[in-house]
């Protein structure tokens, strides 16, 4: 033992010295790799302050060389369509832009491209440090908020009451208003209907039920035979918020479901109760399919494009998918339909009250060096977006379009003469509620789709959380 | 040389880099986030100053204190799971035939993205797809549970993914501070008459007790901050009970734009890391270490 110790730390002498020789020799290369280092860390500084610098600077060049129609002007512009992910989105964005800097050669716009997330997260970035890109995308009331309070859009309603005026489906701007002003052009445009498998409803004898007791009765004939009835994926959260939303709609009517949201009524209103009551006894009737409150909105939407599930509650965005999107087998596609949510027998609410809402708008930044030129900008993308957007992308603009001049899959045309028929557009309630209110919200939905709660606490802390106010 | 390296300007030199990174981007940010605790911001605006409220409404906060019950609860797994991995180590590096291949098969958990481990674990969960129950249901199970779905299961459906991941990470170190023990002990026990359970437990085991000292540290502090897979698999979910210390900040901050709050809620998570990690530290302290040679 003794040996092999000493065997060892002569070991470790003569690797020591051979360590020394090797630094002795080396140490004119570590250093210079430790340069190395310092300069690809500058070099990262450099480039980032570069990079944002650079927007303020290209901004104010512009905005102070000599004015008139041929000054150069550059407008950053970051969106949320990458080519991967929002192929046909991305298309129409690049045609629109290559169109307006022909149309105006003085006018050059730089694009910054992000991921959904990534986008919310840089957003909010750049706003805490003042650097927001002249246009950007932002979405409606309780998101865009923050961002109005803390002065960083620019009203745009002399867009709206210029060449606009009249040109939005109605309640579409006013998602994008706060206190009388409006900060923001909407793109999009969703309502949510009841996507169904005519398939299935023929196998199993099934009507399109128009009121809530056959709606019932279509879910226990489903559920008896061992079809899931209804593809939920509650993970999210916001999927179970559409089914209250809408149970509220039909029970107490659209003007208690809004005013409780506002906060000028209350969730412990009875008819918003029983609603919650209501979705507590779908649960019990097996209505939902099996763990939808550990399954993302993907994964149930998997469980009705495979056919395993019979109904589906979605907003319009997901119409492609129904319609043109090749990656989903045909004979699934010719299949789906889609029903306007039953009215509830002594209910306040009306079959053509729907829950919806505008997706993403456009903005200005209120500290944009080019604000005049990024309104023009504004202006022009959602004129040319609106006649685009649906045969391109399969999105429903927020802007009017006349479908008989369009080439579109029936399942559009049907929806989009729901549209016109539409009573009310009562907004997502987590668009609408303030972020902390909102997650509230969020959470009381899967804890009474859990049954975790009960109709009282769920209505209760709502109530609270909106009270709070933030 | 060593004239070289004790003169105190070369030693700032070489250190300095790797501190002011470390500094900038470590200790910097753990500043400012105890500061920004200590305000009411919605990450955007303006701070208003609330001074020690965040911190008043954390302790009163139940929805806290449960996520904080559940991530303890993963350190107690984790380091009850130490055990089994130090056995498996032991088995792996002993003699043993293809004990080189499952070292690698251990190991391929840890070669993998947490996302990846997440999403392959989302299908085996599956309620009705999912592999998981499919196999239950052959064995005759009627109604296997969705198990990601269940309040009282999820968390533990979760703690599985979470453990098999890191197995690897700890076996090799286990493995390694093994094959460091001088073979000449064992065969010194063996000659005495020792069976191999006394050998492990009464040579091999003290001779690593450093390092499962360290790796008990790493196992407790890694489950208290723990993040990534329950993010994706679950998102804290259904009804916030599997949601952790890690989590609930990051939907108090990015998801309620309560930055001031979720400041303080990670500052809160710091402290107790540093907490947790000094009471092992005594806890686990021994004033003689023990040496054989």
């Amino acid at each position: 033992m003794k040996a092999l110790l000493q065997f060892s730390q002569q070991h470790k002498h003569i690797s020591q010295k051979g360590v020394v020789n090797v630094f002795k020799k080396s140490k004119s290369m570590t250093m210079a790799l430790i340069l190395c280092l310092a300069v690809v860390t500058a070099a990262c500084g450099n480039n980032n302050s570069g990079s944002s610098t650079n927007s303020g600077n290209t901004a104010s060049n512009g905005a102070s060389s000599e004015s008139g129609s041929d000054k150069k002007v550059t407008i950053n512009f970051m969106h949320l369509w990458p080519e991967g992910v929002s192929a046909g989105q991305n298309k129409i964005v690049n045609q629109i832009i290559t169109d307006y800097q022909n149309e105006h050669p003085n006018v050059t716009i730089k694009q910054e491209v992000l991921d959904n997330e990534q986008y919310k997260n840089k957003l909010k970035v750049l706003s805490a440090s003042n650097q927001l890109p002249d246009v950007g995308v932002t979405w409606a009331a309780g998101f865009l908020k923050p961002y109005v309070d803390g002065n960083l859009f620019t009203p745009v309603d002399d867009l709206l009451s210029g060449e606009l005026n009249g040109k939005f489906v109605a309640g579409t701007t006013e998602a994008y208003a706060i206190e009388g002003k409006t900060y923001a052009l909407p793109l999009e445009f969703n309502i949510a209907p009841i996507y169904y498998n005519k398939e299935i409803f023929k196998k199993y004898n099934l009507e399109v039920p128009t009121t809530y007791e056959q709606f019932k009765q279509v879910v226990k004939t489903l559920s008896d035979n061992g079809v899931a009835p209804i593809a939920l994926g509650n993970k999210d959260r916001w999927t179970g918020s559409l089914w209250y939303m809408y149970l509220a709609d039909r029970i107490a009517g659209q003007e208690t479901v809004a005013n409780a949201i506002k906060g000028t009524a209350k969730f412990t209103d009875p008819g918003l109760q029983q609603a919650a009551s209501e979705v507590q006894s779908l649960v019990d009737a097996n209505a939902f399919v099996k763990g939808f409150n550990g399954l993302s909105n993907e994964e149930a939407k998997s469980e009705f494009t495979n056919g395993n599930a019979a109904m589906y509650l979605m907003g319009t965005w997901d119409l492609p998918n129904f319609t043109t999107n090749e990656d989903i087998p045909q004979s699934f596609r010719d299949s789906v339909g889609f029903f306007k949510f039953p009215t509830v027998e002594g209910g306040k609410g009306n079959a053509d009250s729907w829950v919806g809402g505008p997706g993403v708008g456009l903005f200005v930044a209120e500290n944009s060096k080019v604000k005049e030129e990024a309104k023009a900008f504004v202006q022009y993308f959602v004129t040319k977006w609106g006649e685009q957007s649906v045969t391109g992308a399969g999105v429903i603009p927020a802007t009017k379009i006349d479908t008989s001049t369009l080439q579109l899959p029936q399942l559009y045309i049907d929806l989009f003469n729901e549209l016109n028929k539409a009573s009310s557009i009562t907004l997502f309630a987590d668009v609408q509620l303030p972020a902390n209110a909102a997650e509230t919200h969020l959470n009381m939905i899967q804890s009474l789709f859990g049954k975790a709660v009960n109709p009282e606490k769920f209505a209760s802390e709502q109530d609270a959380a909106i009270v709070k106010g933030n | 040389m060593d004239k070289v390296l004790s003169n105190k300007k070369v030693i700032a030199l070489y250190v300095l880099p790797s501190l002011l990174l470390i500094l900038a981007v470590v200790y910097i940010p753990i500043v400012l986030t105890g500061y920004y605790g200590l305000n009411e911001w919605n990450g955007i605006g303006a701070m208003k100053w609330v001074g020690l409220d965040n911190y008043a409404a954390l302790i009163k906060d139940h929805a806290f204190w449960s996520s904080a019950g559940h991530s303890l609860l993963l350190a107690v797994f984790s380091m009850l799971s130490l055990i089994i991995y130090l056995v498996v180590a032991m088995v792996l590096a002993a003699k043993l035939k293809g004990a080189n291949l499952f070292r690698k098969i251990y190991l391929i958990p840890m070669l993998l993205s947490s996302v990846a481990i997440a999403q392959l674990w989302l299908k085996i969960y599956h309620p009705t797809n999912g592999i998981m129950n499919t196999l239950l249901e052959s064995l005759g199970v009627a109604n296997p549970p969705a198990w990601l779905a269940e309040t009282d299961l999820v968390l533990f459906a979760l703690f599985i993914p979470i453990l098999w991941q890191y197995a690897g990470f700890y076996i090799l170190i286990y493995y390694a501070a093994l094959k460091n023990i001088p073979s000449s002990l064992e065969e010194a026990a063996k000659i005495d008459g020792a069976s191999s359970f006394q050998i492990a437990y009464k040579i091999k085991f003290p001779l690593v007790m450093e390092v499962v000292k360290v790796t008990i540290v790493l196992a407790v502090v890694g489950s208290l901050k723990y993040f990534d897979l329950i993010y994706v698999m679950t998102d804290g979910g259904p009804n916030g009970s599997s949601e952790v210390m890690a989590s609930y900040m990051y939907h108090k901050a990015f998801k309620a734009y309560d930055f001031g709050y979720g400041s303080a809620v990670g500052f809160f998570l710091l402290i107790i890391c540093l907490v947790a990690t000094w009471i092992i530290r005594k806890a686990t302290a021994s004033k003689d270490t023990i040496q054989y040679s």
